[in-house]
């Protein structure tokens, strides 16, 4: 009777996840069956890649001090995971199986080229900022099981969303995490001071600063992004609880 | 064609490649123009920002000294663009184009140092580009000296691989500003640059040619102190030369 009833819930919960994800769209939501449906927005929680699948876990630490470059990453990776899963799925009858791996990674290295490549002309500040982790996408387990697991055995418009909903499942980790550790690590979101401006002197200073707020270095450095991860997994399987492994 | 056979591989692979190739080689030329663009910017705005700082005032208003505003403003502040020899001797070439990596693989003799003369609120400043390597991979700045080519107007850094948090933090304001005001010749007249030391205890002494280290980053403050010691020592001739006339030497 109380699986029933939780089982109720989430479905209802995941209804209004569904509605509030296509709401901006609401004219293309008849191209939307429920299980594309499902592909899209599963990610996104019940089986999002970070917190549940466990994968992308190093790139979320390195790049989510800023809020920025988190949005920039995520950004990359949704077309990065988008284009590939459709390369992929369109040649998936085609590639012979033996050398199928190498032929994701050239996919996918390709993208993550064309990424690189498109930063350094249009955001020159920010491919700076990720140069390095723009280049380990390639070996964002993520994409490579994307790819493997779904996009070699679905159509094109499938994977598509599938390569979606998966980016958008990292991405929104990525974010909630950078978000915290801007906010509490530099007071600032985006580069704007939100907690007020730090002088040199409390006389100086405003907002939080001047009530003698300080910014928590702790925030800055990657092993409080491994505990912010752990709080929202945490959070989310409080909510969730089909989440919760059974021992 | 069987899908499993080695032909069928070979031609899968070959034609993969072939495409990849184009498309990727297409991309990296049509956008070449506008990332190279970029990089002159940049370089325009580290040059301006050694002896400006953040903002720049222009026409009497101070603005956010962006890469934009920095190749816009560029030309009314560097007045002169210098390629020396390592005689002090100026030669004739395009110093804005002189690639210091290159240069410093060359025999000592045939060396070209780029400097750049500017000129910013009736001072004068000489700008001069570094290059060096840190723990993982090369750094590089500039470093504005005053008119009397000993004390440090400031500095900027950039690296291409530190450790983030640590040696890349070269990059940071707070360590950048220690170098200000610090002189580059030692009280026997020898170029020697400024040392980041580890353990330093020298407080706000500005004339010991020393500053404080970041901890956790010695390899890459080493390297820091070693670029600003040898490439600040090729310009010496030169700076000899303009200490004797007491004015720029015009080319």
């Amino acid at each position: 009777m109380e699986v029933k009833q939780q089982k109720e819930i989430s479905k209802t919960d995941k209804k209004k996840e569904m509605i509030m994800f296509l709401s901006s769209s609401e004219e293309k939501e008849h191209f939307l069956s429920k299980a594309n449906r499902k592909i899209l927005s599963d990610p996104l929680n019940d089986n999002n890649p970070i917190t549940v699948q466990v994968l992308g876990i190093c790139s979320a630490l390195a790049i989510t001090v800023q809020l920025k470059p988190a949005i920039v990453m995520s950004l990359a990776v949704v077309f990065v995971m988008a284009f590939s899963n459709v390369i992929i799925s369109i040649l998936r009858n085609s590639i012979p199986s033996r050398i199928r791996i190498i032929v994701q990674l050239v996919v996918v290295a390709t993208m993550v080229i064309l990424v690189d490549q498109i930063l350094k002309a249009f955001a020159y500040d920010v491919s700076k900022q990720l140069s390095i982790f723009i280049g380990l996408i390639i070996t964002n387990c993520i994409i490579m099981g994307r790819l493997e697991a779904f996009a070699l055995g679905n159509g094109v418009y499938k994977s598509f969303l599938d390569g979606i909903g998966n980016a958008a499942g990292y991405g929104l980790i990525l974010i909630v995490v950078a978000f915290f550790r801007e906010l509490f690590g530099s007071g600032k979101l985006l580069g704007y001071e939100v907690l007020g401006h730090k002088g040199l002197t409390m006389a100086d200073s405003t907002g939080l600063y001047a009530l003698g707020y300080e910014n928590n270095g702790f925030f800055l450095l990657s092993p409080m992004a491994l505990i912010v991860v752990g709080i929202v997994i945490w959070v989310q399987r409080s909510r969730n609880r089909k989440l919760i492994e059974e021992n | 064609m069987d899908k499993n056979s080695n032909a069928y591989t070979f031609i899968f692979a070959i034609a993969m490649v072939i495409v990849v190739a184009v498309a990727l080689s297409f991309t990296a030329t049509s956008l070449q123009p506008m990332q190279a663009e970029n990089v002159r910017q940049e370089k325009m705005q580290n040059i301006l920002s050694t002896f400006t700082g953040d903002s720049i005032i222009v026409e009497g208003e101070k603005v956010e000294l962006t890469r934009a505003v920095a190749s816009k403003v560029y030309d009314n502040y560097v007045t002169e663009e210098l390629a020396l020899s390592n005689q002090g001797e100026s030669k004739d070439e395009d110093a804005f184009k002189i690639n210091l990596a290159k240069q410093l693989t060359l025999d000592e003799s045939e060396q070209t140092y780029p400097l750049y003369v500017a000129n910013y609120q009736n001072k004068t400043y000489y700008v001069v580009p570094l290059r060096g390597s840190g723990l993982w991979d090369a750094i590089w700045g500039y470093v504005a000296l005053e008119e009397d080519v000993n004390t440090i107007k400031g500095v900027v850094f950039d690296h291409k691989g530190e450790t983030a948090g640590l040696g890349a933090e070269i990059t940071t304001d707070w360590f950048q500003e220690r170098f200000v005001n610090e002189k580059i010749y030692n009280d026997s007249g020898q170029v020697v640059g400024v040392e980041v030391k580890k353990g330093y205890s020298g407080g706000d002494n500005k004339s010991d040619n020393a500053v404080d280290a970041i901890s956790g980053a010695t390899i890459t403050g080493d390297g820091v102190s070693k670029m600003m010691k040898e490439r600040l020592k090729n310009y010496k001739p030169y700076f000899e030369k303009i200490k004797k006339s007491g004015k720029v030497a015009i080319r």
